[in-house]
């Protein structure tokens, strides 16, 4: 049965792009077949992220309104041969995308892939609303900030509302996937922390995934980051969470790439 | 003073936690209440249009929160010749 997975968080910039490719690409490398949607219409990103920015040829919407075939849209990942990515278009007609032209592109990849994962425009319009319609799963993205935390009660509010499962009576899978978390800090009271956020969006935890230089490096050279470098802190993080997501139990801690000091002082060189 | 201050500045993170806290339950309360009151709209115009032609627009449900009592207001507008469905079916 393929889970249909959509990476949402109302905020911008908290690392719903990152995430999808990361969490994508560590379904894949755990042998799913998968396909990363990009939702962001006019303001599409996940190509760049994913390293495939210049093979776009044909996209969402094309597909949505019957112009292209769904297989000469998706773009096969180099590096994994079960990842693809179907990239949303740059059209600034925001109407391009209809209900009815997503429902059935999503039903035609549910034929194809183990997990299609949505990545979910920032904010709380249509392109939004689309992303999360149709889907069965929920990732919310959240950086332990105030304005973040709010406005991702706001999405989990849309996602029990406004989805085809909320209005059939069902429930919504919902996950807290927190980013940009430094331990440090929030163990010296300058961060809200894991259980601070858990407690106020009352929704299970999906993983942690540290504040690391690593994750800018694996977008400067269009890579997700599980794929850019498995070993670093953020890749463990995210490696985690996709294993959760296929129903291990996978013990909940915060990665780190904690050094001793000569390695601080002369790994810098190596690296 | 300036120890004070540094250990005073440690210690965001319990306000903000405090400052969600208390946003969130205040909207998470008004979001419910405007599925509320848009539910009780619909609810109360196929009631009534079931027994009297009414114009949807004329049809306005408020609720007002108070500290100990909160007030539901249904106001709907009959239109002076408008018939009962009874009467019209009659």
């Amino acid at each position: 049965m393929p889970k249909i997975l959509v990476v949402t968080s109302g905020k911008g910039g908290v690392g719903k792009t990152t995430s999808t490719a990361a969490l994508g690409a560590a379904l894949a490398q755990a042998n799913q077949k998968v396909a990363v949607v990009d939702f962001d219409v006019g303001l599409r990103n996940l190509d760049l992220v994913m390293g495939a920015e210049r093979r776009v040829v044909y996209d969402l919407i094309n597909v949505a309104q019957g112009d292209a075939k769904l297989h000469q849209a998706l773009i096969r990942d180099k590096r994994l041969d079960n990842l693809y990515l179907l990239p949303a278009s740059q059209t600034r007609d925001k109407d391009a995308l209809t209900e009815e032209g997503v429902r059935r592109v999503i039903d035609e990849m549910r034929e194809r892939f183990d997990w299609i994962v949505c990545d979910s425009p920032a904010g709380i319009e249509r392109g939004a609303t689309l992303a999360m319609r149709f889907a069965d799963v929920a990732v919310v993205v959240a950086n332990p900030e105030v304005s973040s935390v709010r406005d991702s009660d706001r999405i989990i509010g849309l996602l029990d509302a406004k989805t085809e499962v909320a209005e059939k009576g069902g429930r919504m899978e919902k996950h807290l996937l927190l980013t940009r978390y430094d331990a440090g800090r929030a163990a010296r009271g300058e961060m809200l922390n894991v259980d601070d956020v858990l407690e106020i969006l009352s929704i299970p935890l999906l993983g942690i995934i540290p504040e690391s230089e690593d994750v800018l490096r694996a977008s400067n050279v269009g890579s997700p980051v599980t794929l850019h470098s498995g070993t670093s802190a953020p890749s463990r993080a995210y490696a985690d969470a996709a294993r959760r997501l296929l129903g291990a139990e996978v013990p909940m801690d915060i990665p780190s790439d904690k050094k001793g000091l000569l390695v601080r002082l002369f790994g810098r060189r190596a690296a | 003073m300036k120890l004070f201050d540094f250990f005073n500045r440690r210690a965001s993170a319990p306000v903000a936690r405090e400052r969600l806290q208390i946003l969130l339950a205040h909207e998470r309360a008004s979001v419910s209440n405007s599925n509320l009151v848009a539910l009780l709209h619909r609810e109360v115009l196929a009631a009534v249009s079931k027994h009297i032609v009414i114009d949807p627009d004329k049809v306005e449900i408020k609720l007002r929160e108070g500290d100990e009592v909160s007030l539901l207001e249904i106001d709907i507008e009959i239109s002076a010749n408008a018939p009962a469905l009874s009467e019209a079916a009659a």
